[in-house]
């Protein structure tokens, strides 16, 4: 399993240096396998309408304080991929308060339920992964990809997500990789599909709204995603490059 | 002489300041206006359908509909003649009103803060505010891009949502479905038009 791993990041990584030095030159969204991107991008919306959405909704019907307990552990457990990438990122100062947070939250709010460190002062902070930490370090996004039932994506964030599983991610490590005593493969896939369950629900409306006011969903998802990694790549809460007037001024031309 | 130069400087940049604070003030005041009829629309008890006309209308008022329309066409504007361009601008404005507050529309409690603005350039001011958390949806930040070319009768040319461009969206998804047609923008006419009849 390890070693196919291995081949695969090695294959995507060629791809990556590939793709990204052709994507300096143009600034055009490269999506080089749009028919099947477009065909796993059906797939995953039928998923939604039969499973996703359903579960969503039932879960939105949850009183509040058990859906926000459920919000903070499931954030407080992707802390253990924030933290080696605010150090591979030199970001040592958000690593502090990452790890603190995660100490705290873990131990005095039962397993993340509570978030007793920002009652002290440390607030949350933009969540990192090794998708961004390649980013930051210049690294082109490559093609664009829509993976089964994950979503949207890109070569650069897949390589990424791929390392998570490879030693990177040690809530990975301690369920799926490692037989622990108190840990099982399971507890991984349902803090995934938690994950996944939870994001759903904040934006049932809004992911509505979108489909039924598009005119090319698929094309709305895909720059809405590509913006989104972008922001989080430079770390701006508010700016984006589309704040940016040069891209106004040609129509004053 | 020097005295009078410095007066005279000092003079221009007070009036500098002045025109940027005046700039500012228009686009809060601006931004805070129509996101309180809104929001009253919003919660009211009146029906859908005369929300939806009452949203309509501020839409008309408010933002610069051929102005992002022409943005969102990109690199394929350049391609059009006159004749296109205004049936373009026609689909477009019945297309965005009818997104527009349809979008909005689904906002039964919308209580949005203005928290500050930055002003670009003469050209553009940044307000910054908040659409407050209910039960069910968290806090969102957006950022609305004013054109304030004439101070007078600012314009709303973009709403950028928790970082993420409507107009830039709006663009890449106009651009989609030309390139997915062999770059014809009249395939683009033809699914506004079926979008607005629907």
């Amino acid at each position: 399993m390890f070693k196919r791993l291995k081949i695969l990041i090695t294959i995507l990584i060629i791809q990556l240096m590939v793709v990204s030095s052709s994507i300096a030159e143009e600034k055009e969204v490269k999506d080089c396998f749009e028919k099947i991107n477009r065909a796993t991008f059906a797939f995953n919306m039928a998923l939604d309408k039969v499973l996703f959405r359903p579960v969503a909704t039932g879960y939105r019907k949850l009183p509040s304080p058990i859906r926000y307990g459920t919000s903070n552990a499931l954030n407080n457990l992707s802390n253990l991929v924030t933290i080696p990438n605010n150090i591979l990122q030199g970001d040592f100062r958000a690593a502090g308060i990452n790890s603190a947070r995660f100490i705290i939250n873990t131990t005095v709010g039962i397993v993340g339920i509570f978030d007793p460190a920002q009652s002290l002062g440390l607030d949350k902070l933009e969540k990192e992964d090794f998708g961004q930490t390649f980013g930051t370090m210049g690294v082109g996004e490559g093609c664009y990809l829509v993976l089964p039932v994950l979503g949207p994506s890109t070569v650069r964030d897949a390589v990424g997500s791929l390392i998570s599983m490879s030693g990177g991610d040690a809530w990975y490590n301690v369920t799926v990789k490692n037989d622990t005593q108190y840990l099982k493969e399971s507890d991984y896939y349902y803090s995934k599909l938690g994950q996944g369950v939870d994001f759903r629900a904040k934006n049932l409306e809004a992911f509505d709204s979108l489909e039924k006011n598009s005119v090319d969903f698929y094309a709305t998802v895909r720059s809405l995603y590509l913006q989104d990694r972008d922001r989080k790549i430079k770390n701006q809460n508010i700016k984006t490059d589309t704040l940016d007037d040069s891209d106004w001024d040609s129509l004053e031309n | 002489m020097k005295i009078s130069k410095l007066l005279a400087y000092s003079t221009l940049f007070f009036l500098f300041l002045s025109y940027n604070y005046s700039i500012a003030n228009i686009s809060s005041e601006f931004i805070n206006n129509i996101a309180s009829k809104a929001s009253n629309i919003l919660s009211s008890q009146e029906s859908e359908k005369l929300k939806m006309e009452k949203l309509i209308k501020i839409g008309q008022q408010s933002v610069d509909i051929d102005g992002i329309g022409l943005y969102t066409l990109g690199k394929h504007r350049k391609g059009l003649n006159e004749d296109e361009k205004e049936e373009y601008k026609k689909i477009f404005r019945e297309y965005f009103l009818k997104s527009f507050s349809s979008r909005l529309v689904e906002y039964k409690e919308a209580k949005i803060v203005v928290i500050s603005e930055e002003v670009k350039n003469e050209k553009y001011t940044i307000v910054k505010s908040k659409l407050i958390a209910t039960s069910s949806r968290p806090e969102i930040t957006i950022d609305w891009r004013v054109y304030t070319k004439d101070p007078l009768k600012p314009l709303i040319r973009d709403l950028i949502i928790e970082g993420l461009s409507l107009a830039r969206t709006q663009r890449e998804e106009f651009n989609s479905i030309i390139l997915n047609n062999n770059g014809d923008v009249h395939a683009l006419f033809s699914s506004l038009k079926k979008f607005n009849k629907q």
